[in-house]
């Protein structure tokens, strides 16, 4: 647990705003693998600028509860509207929530066979048609954002896995996404890494990016989270500002999962 | 300095130990040699049996080859004087043979005011390869690899202007080359697409191509070839018959890339699901996230199974003796039947064994500079 960043807490937060707006709305939904019942009546409204974490047991769900949203996972029942677009098996309505949700992956998922800065051309080029030139230069911008413009030519296997993830990052901002899922972003990442990748995601959230973020990292929480998500075998079990949650877990599953994980 | 901890538990470097270079036994042709020769009493006495054998062997091959050889003659029994006045006792090889029958080796009964023809699509064919296997050379050449199919049928069938010439009359290693080329150009698309079609969620096109590819793999290429000489024009209504080569590069195409999509649907599967979600995440639909991110990595994972059934097709053009098409190994027959070369067996067969070596490693050395070239972890 690196709580490196914890000690600026509430002043980080204070200067990060939500709207009313509603960017994310579920309301019952329900996902099964098989006849195992992972997702079990989900309701989660997020306004837009909410920077929410989601934690809880491994095998709660927590995963595929937001890749859901950008429709990684189908759900069986129940609705899901990104930005004012219900996901339904509609393609056309796939790619649109696509456009608008960047993700970030535990592994990172870059393309080996492409340089830094082709992974992130690639989607503005091929999906919203921008010039190349303009995409090189957003993508040069982003890269300068996350810290490494100096890394643009060089493949991803040649770089470090704090690196790789910050490329990530920017690659999902390159598409000029206005939500950011994040899913276990630091748990493949060596602790003198993780702090480079929680950085970059702390001045995203103080951009007012709207972000769900299923991370352990109870430092980033108490100090960007707005509101902290505890889900276990496939529930929302409690929901609270962090400060709260984190000092006086109301449901004995919550209190329990704390104690193991911050026990240490 | 640094052995001042050997024992004291607490410890700090006093300073930096500079590289030095390893010791000589673990440098340069000693270290090769140790290591690949005599790393154990096993593969020491692996290297002196395997040392002999070659000793023994490499000049009596020359002998045969080169140094007893007779390069020109009429006849066997010509050839066997040569030697003879030569001083040569025993085997030797009568490559006057190939010298007198070059021709047909390499053309069949193509008429022989007209090779001009064969020879200038074969020298344009490298000029059509060559863009497309060396991405540094200019992208309009391209234009002329996309009209080079039209321009060789043009050359080696006639017509337009051009005498025609019949199929019959090709053969050789002209014909071993166009049944190969065009069935390793068109196989690789045709795999592609089978491979994608058996990973597809659309129950109708994964079926086609199950059935497909289990059927044609399942069966052997001698009885396509069959049914491409024979059952085939049963099929289509009289008077539109095929042309035999047609037919059996249409079969040999099928036969390849059901093998292709096989070895390319292992380079799919080779791939971590972490690519097809970012591929999905970033609003990539599926045409797009294949050609882009998928295809160009399992393609790449895919090159020596791929190298792999180039090779197997190019060899299995052979087989099209059987349907009594004149390839090379084709060719054999009716110039051992000649009553002047009857009796010669081995010439025939190292010559024809040659030609297709030469090809089958170059398309080797290719594939493993690509996989050097296409290489990017590290380095």
């Amino acid at each position: 647990m690196t709580d490196a960043t914890a000690a600026a807490a509430p002043t980080a937060r204070s200067t990060m705003t939500v709207s009313d707006e509603v960017a994310i709305q579920i309301s019952k939904m329900n996902k099964w693998y098989g006849e195992f019942h992972v997702l079990r009546d989900i309701n989660l409204t997020v306004n837009r600028g909410e920077r929410i974490v989601i934690c809880g047991p491994s095998g709660s769900g927590k995963s595929t509860l937001i890749r859901c949203i950008n429709r990684l996972e189908e759900h069986q029942a129940g609705k899901i509207v990104v930005d004012g677009t219900e996901l339904t098996s509609d393609l056309k309505n796939i790619d649109t929530i696509r456009k608008e949700v960047g993700m970030c992956f535990q592994h990172f998922n870059l393309f080996p066979h492409l340089t830094i800065l082709e992974n992130c051309t690639l989607a503005p080029i091929w999906v919203r048609k921008t010039p190349r030139r303009e995409a090189e230069e957003t993508a040069m911008h982003f890269l300068e954002k996350v810290k490494i413009p100096d890394q643009a030519h060089k493949y991803p296997g040649q770089l470090s896995g704090g690196q790789q993830q910050r490329v990530a990052i920017a690659r999902s901002l390159c598409m000029k996404p206005r939500i950011m899922l994040f899913d276990e972003p630091t748990s493949a990442l060596d602790p003198e890494m993780i702090k480079e990748v929680l950085d970059t995601m702390i001045s995203l959230a103080e951009e007012g990016m709207t972000m769900l973020c299923v991370t352990h990292e109870m430092g980033f929480a108490r100090q960007v989270a707005n509101r902290v998500i505890f889900m276990d075998q496939g529930q929302i079990v409690e929901q609270n500002e962090p400060e709260e949650f984190f000092l006086n877990p109301r449901s004995d599953r919550t209190k329990l999962f704390l104690s193991q994980i911050l026990g240490h | 300095m640094s052995d001042l901890h050997s024992n004291t538990v607490a410890f700090v470097a006093g300073s930096q130990i500079p590289p030095s270079p390893p010791p000589a036994k673990d440098r340069g042709a000693v270290k090769w040699l140790r290591e690949n020769m005599f790393s154990s009493v096993a593969n020491g006495i692996l290297t002196v049996i395997a040392a002999l054998v070659i000793i023994t062997a490499v000049p009596a091959i020359l002998q045969w080859a080169f140094i007893d050889a007779v390069w020109s003659a009429g006849s066997l029994s010509e050839c066997r004087e040569i030697a003879a006045a030569n001083g040569v006792e025993g085997a030797f090889a009568c490559w006057a043979v190939i010298n007198e029958r070059f021709n047909q080796f390499l053309f069949g009964f193509y008429p022989n005011e007209l090779l001009w023809r064969p020879v200038l699509a074969f020298v344009l064919m490298f000029v059509a390869m060559a863009p497309v296997l060396f991405r540094s050379l200019p992208k309009p050449m391209l234009w002329f690899s996309a009209a080079y199919p039209f321009l060789a049928y043009f050359l080696i069938w006639g017509g337009l202007g051009l005498e025609p010439v019949e199929s019959s009359k090709i053969g050789g290693f002209l014909l071993a080359l166009i049944i190969g080329v065009t069935g390793i150009v068109a196989s690789l698309p045709f795999g592609v697409l089978l491979a994608l079609g058996r990973k597809s969620d659309l129950f109708f096109i994964k079926t086609i191509c199950v059935v497909f590819i289990e059927f044609i793999r399942g069966v052997p290429l001698i009885t396509l070839l069959f049914v491409a000489s024979s059952v085939l024009n049963y099929f289509f209504p009289p008077g539109t018959a095929l042309d035999l080569i047609l037919r059996v590069v249409i079969m040999a195409t099928l036969f390849s890339s059901a093998y292709m999509a096989e070895v390319i649907r292992g380079g799919l599967a080779a791939l971590p699901q972490g690519q097809y979600e970012a591929a999905d995440s970033l609003g990539l639909d599926y045409w797009k996230s294949m050609r882009l991110i998928i295809l160009p990595q399992a393609l790449k994972i895919s090159i020596p199974g791929i190298v792999n059934t180039f090779i197997g097709l190019f060899k299995d053009t052979t087989l099209v003796s059987v349907i009594g098409l004149l390839d090379p190994v084709g060719m054999i027959t009716p110039i051992r039947a000649d009553s002047n070369w009857n009796g010669l067996v081995w010439e025939f067969y190292v010559f024809v064994a040659l030609f297709f070596f030469a090809f089958c490693f170059c398309m080797s050395r290719y594939s493993m500079y690509l996989e050097k070239k296409l290489k990017t972890d590290n380095h």
